[in-house]
């Protein structure tokens, strides 16, 4: 039985044209205590079912929104998931301690390079910075944010760069769901995203 | 009247109707005056084309306000009489008792005797349920809060008149043998129609000589076997009538309805309007309520128009000419009176002042029953005829002068006083009339009405299958019997008031003449229809109705699911669907203008496949590259070219 069992809520609009994402969840689809949920196949008409996406989160530990970046935040579905299923009452306000103590971070490619997501460079700020928004979201639910897993410059890489960005993914999530990823570690605020320094996140057990 | 009279006197009645009414309400005085000039121009005092026999025709022609009341209650569920019960027995109760008094101490004061001005605060205590509801409905007020108030005044009245008639007899003060009359020269046919029956004091009930008690059983017997009869035998036998689809059965049977409860009413010594009324109520809510409804409407206003006709005729210009001063002060007195008291208990029922005036104006005059009990009472030695006389041509002149003063108020009061505002405010007793109306409840309109219930809208289905009714009614869905191409089924299904009408009927003859009809007559309507075939299809745009293809939707549908098992992507699909939907909805439109024989229609169809397929397929032969926001590709060759990455 896997420690932490991790849910992938995954947007991406236009799969059947994705480079980056395409690679990036074929090496984690069966990795046990992974649930990969496909939110445009789940929801063509944006018809989302809160009740069912609520269950979902009540069965996992660790919730990963996966994207690619799409004008410095998510594509349109996982902004209507946020309006949808966090709902008021259950998952934030008075009564709303339904995700309390969970932890959930971001899984984002993004078309500009490391470079350009610092100040000075044409993104001026890091990925992480850009969202606040869902990190703020999630604290306001109770939730731990990590910093994001983010595959920077996805206009230029190559082959061999996807790769090696997918099998960091892959150990990433092996290490989560095995419980061995450090959340003091990876939550913490000077961190930008967790894949700059793996081994800083992921404890070698004894 | 035998042949040849019977048709004289119809072509007379008839011939003031047609040339007077449209004359009236051209000059915007209502069809309920003109029929009265008419009838004072064709009575003995005009031309003189109808004498004495008028009585009789007015005896007559009060079926119409029998069977209008039917209508009323058709048109009144239980459940929404049991709501205006506080007005009904309130308002109604305190005005009936307070204008007899009034009346009363007036006519003590002229040293009548206690017996003989009661029975007149009586009688004159009663209003006109012809002439209002006919002014009302006319003026489309009958759902504002007056008209809701007159109707529970002129309710209670009608219900008053039954124990009326019971204590006349009781109050006789004058010899036996003196002076009967007025309304009892009525030997011919129809004359013992409807309220005549209240005249012939020799009624069943009567005839057994009951006690008291027993007499109250008897009536409250009929009046729970009407209501039994109208739940359990009627709807099965209009059922039956239904399923033969004959409409001229059916109009027989609305009629065969009104006219047995009118008899057995009167057998009773029951009132006939009220029993119609009750009757009425009980089938408000059975699917043939509209059909009813539409088939016995122009037969009610054929009647009340002449009941009106005969009224004018009726009124004895001869004892106003001798008398001029005391009829004239009757006149003024009585609708003084009424209305004084009127407008105080409408203040007391919280009616706003514009509202207050429509209902006193209304309320203040004599009524139809004024001319039967008057006559009772010459018969039951109350009243002798010479006083009732000059009562009676005052009455009638107050129901002629009911048009005009509703006029007045419209036209010089409420511009001054009124608000309009009441009078806009939806009402919340006679039976709100639904936005959408929906012809045929096949699979298609059966599955739009649940959606639209779903969402708080409850339309009103005409379906002309009566067996299909009945099963729906089992499975707890409610419709009416009747075909929609009628527009006075239309008009009974409330499409005046109705926003939109959807023609979801598989036939197309039939689809083009109900939307056909709908636009003659309620222009007003937005019409939605439904078609089984492309062909069909181009036959209702044309019509201007909003078409929809019964099997578009769902054929896409299939088209995104077979898309999707073979490993498409679904959002993709479902914007893929959409598009194709909206080219395919405006091809329709387009080609439909080009469509006029078959070998158009095939060509036509050419045209639409292959400029879709042009439409959406790219290179590629595929629908995706439409959303190209979402491809990343030429962000990638621009960044290959050297050029500096974008975020
Ligand atoms: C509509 C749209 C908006 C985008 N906005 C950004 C952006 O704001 N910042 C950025 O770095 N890349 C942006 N990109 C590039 C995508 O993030 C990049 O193509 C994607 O992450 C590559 O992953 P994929 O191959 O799985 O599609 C955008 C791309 C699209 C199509």
């Amino acid at each position: 039985m896997a420690e932490h069992r991790v849910l992938i809520l995954f947007a991406h609009p236009m799969l059947q044209r994705s480079r980056t994402n395409r690679k990036l969840i074929r090496g984690i689809l069966d990795i046990e205590g992974v649930t990969f949920h496909d939110l445009y196949e789940e929801y063509p008409d944006f018809n989302i079912n809160v009740q069912r996406e609520q269950a979902l989160l009540l069965e996992h530990d660790v919730f990963l929104l996966q994207h690619p970046f799409y004008w410095y935040s998510t594509p349109a579905l996982l902004k209507e998931w946020q309006d949808l299923v966090l709902e008021h009452g259950w998952a934030y306000g008075r009564e709303g301690t339904a995700l309390h103590g969970k932890i959930a971070s971001s899984v984002v490619t993004a078309g500009g390079s490391e470079e350009a997501y610092r100040p000075g460079g044409m993104g001026r700020y890091e990925v992480r910075r850009l969202l606040a928004p869902i990190e703020q979201t999630f604290k306001l639910c109770g939730v731990r944010y990590l910093a994001p897993f983010v595959v920077h410059g996805t206009h230029g890489i190559d082959k061999e760069g996807i790769e090696k960005h997918a099998a960091d993914y892959q150990s990433y999530l092996k290490a989560m769901t095995a419980g061995s990823v450090d959340f003091i570690a990876a939550e913490a605020n000077d961190l930008p995203f967790v894949n700059q320094d793996l081994n800083r996140v992921i404890r070698v057990e004894a | 009247m035998h042949g040849e009279e019977f048709f004289r006197q119809a072509l007379l009645y008839l011939a003031a109707a047609v040339i007077a009414v449209p004359i009236a309400k051209r000059l915007g005085l209502g069809s309920v005056l003109g029929y009265l000039l008419a009838g004072i121009a064709i009575g003995p005092f005009g031309f003189g084309l109808i004498g004495e026999e008028g009585q009789d025709v007015m005896h007559f022609a009060e079926f119409g306000v029998v069977m209008m009341l039917f209508i009323v209650g058709l048109e009144l569920q239980p459940s929404l009489l049991w709501r205006m019960r506080t007005p009904i027995l309130g308002l109604g109760g305190a005005q009936v008792s307070i204008t007899t008094l009034a009346i009363m101490g007036i006519a003590l004061s002229f040293g009548l005797a206690w017996q003989s001005s009661l029975a007149i605060g009586l009688t004159l205590a009663l209003s006109s349920t012809a002439i209002v509801l006919q002014t009302l409905n006319e003026k489309g007020l009958m759902k504002s809060e007056a008209g809701q108030s007159s109707f529970a005044v002129l309710l209670f009245q009608d219900i008053a008149v039954i124990p009326m008639l019971a204590i006349f007899p009781v109050l006789a003060v004058v010899r036996p043998g003196h002076g009967t009359g007025h309304g009892d020269g009525h030997g011919s046919d129809g004359g013992h129609g409807a309220e005549a029956g209240h005249a012939t004091p020799e009624t069943w009930l009567e005839s057994l000589a009951l006690p008291g008690w027993a007499e109250t059983l008897v009536v409250l017997g009929t009046v729970f076997a009407i209501i039994l009869a109208g739940q359990f035998l009627l709807r099965p036998v209009l059922r039956i009538v239904a399923s033969t689809r004959m409409r001229e059965t059916f109009t027989a049977a609305a009629l065969l309805i009104v006219i047995s409860i009118a008899l057995l009413m009167t057998k009773v010594g029951l009132s006939p309007a009220l029993g119609t009324f009750l009757a009425g109520v009980v089938l408000a809510n059975s699917e043939y309520r509209h059909e009813l409804e539409s088939d016995l409407d122009p037969f009610k206003g054929i009647l009340l128009g002449i009941f009106f006709i005969a009224v004018g005729a009726s009124i004895d210009f001869a004892l106003v000419a001798g008398n001029p001063g005391m009829i004239a002060g009757i006149v003024v007195g009585l609708i003084l009176i009424k209305l004084i008291i009127l407008f105080i208990l409408g203040k007391v029922f919280k009616l706003g002042l514009d509202q207050n005036l429509i209902f006193s104006f209304g309320l203040a005059q004599g009524g139809e029953f004024a001319f039967v009990l008057f006559s009772f009472a010459n018969q039951s030695n109350v009243l002798t005829k010479d006083e009732t006389a000059p009562l009676i041509a005052a009455v009638a002149l107050t129901m002629a002068l009911t048009p005009l003063l509703m006029i007045f108020n419209e036209k010089v009061l409420q511009p001054r006083f009124g608000t309009k505002r009441a009078e806009d405010r939806e009402a919340d007793i006679i039976d709100h009339e639904s936005a959408v109306i929906v012809a045929g409840f096949g699979d298609f309109g059966g599955t739009v009405v649940r959606f639209l219930r779903n969402n708080g809208v409850v339309p009103v289905v005409l379906e002309n299958d009566s067996e299909r009714i009945e099963l729906l009614r089992r499975m707890g869905l409610r419709s009416y019997y009747g075909d929609a191409r009628r527009p006075e089924l239309l008009h009974a299904a409330g499409a005046d008031e109705a926003k939109v009408l959807l023609v979801a009927i598989a036939n197309l003859e039939e689809a083009q003449a109900i939307i056909a009809s709908a636009q003659k007559h309620f222009p007003h309507l937005t019409i939605y229809a439904r078609s089984g075939s492309w062909k069909d299809a181009f036959a209702l745009v044309k019509t201007g109705a909003k078409t929809y293809r019964h099997n578009a939707d769902t054929a896409l549908r299939v088209g995104q699911h077979i898309l999707k098992g073979l490993g498409l992507r679904a959002h993709q699909l479902h914007r893929a669907a959409n598009r194709f939907r909206v080219h395919d909805d405006e091809a329709l439109i387009e080609l439909a203008k080009e469509v006029t024989d078959e070998s158009a229609y095939v060509s036509a169809a050419r045209k639409r496949i292959e400029s879709l397929e042009k439409v959406m397929l790219d290179e590629h032969g595929s629908v995706e590259d439409m959303d190209a926001g979402w491809d990343a590709k030429p962000l990638r060759e621009e960044f290959a070219d050297g050029e500096k990455p974008r975020g």
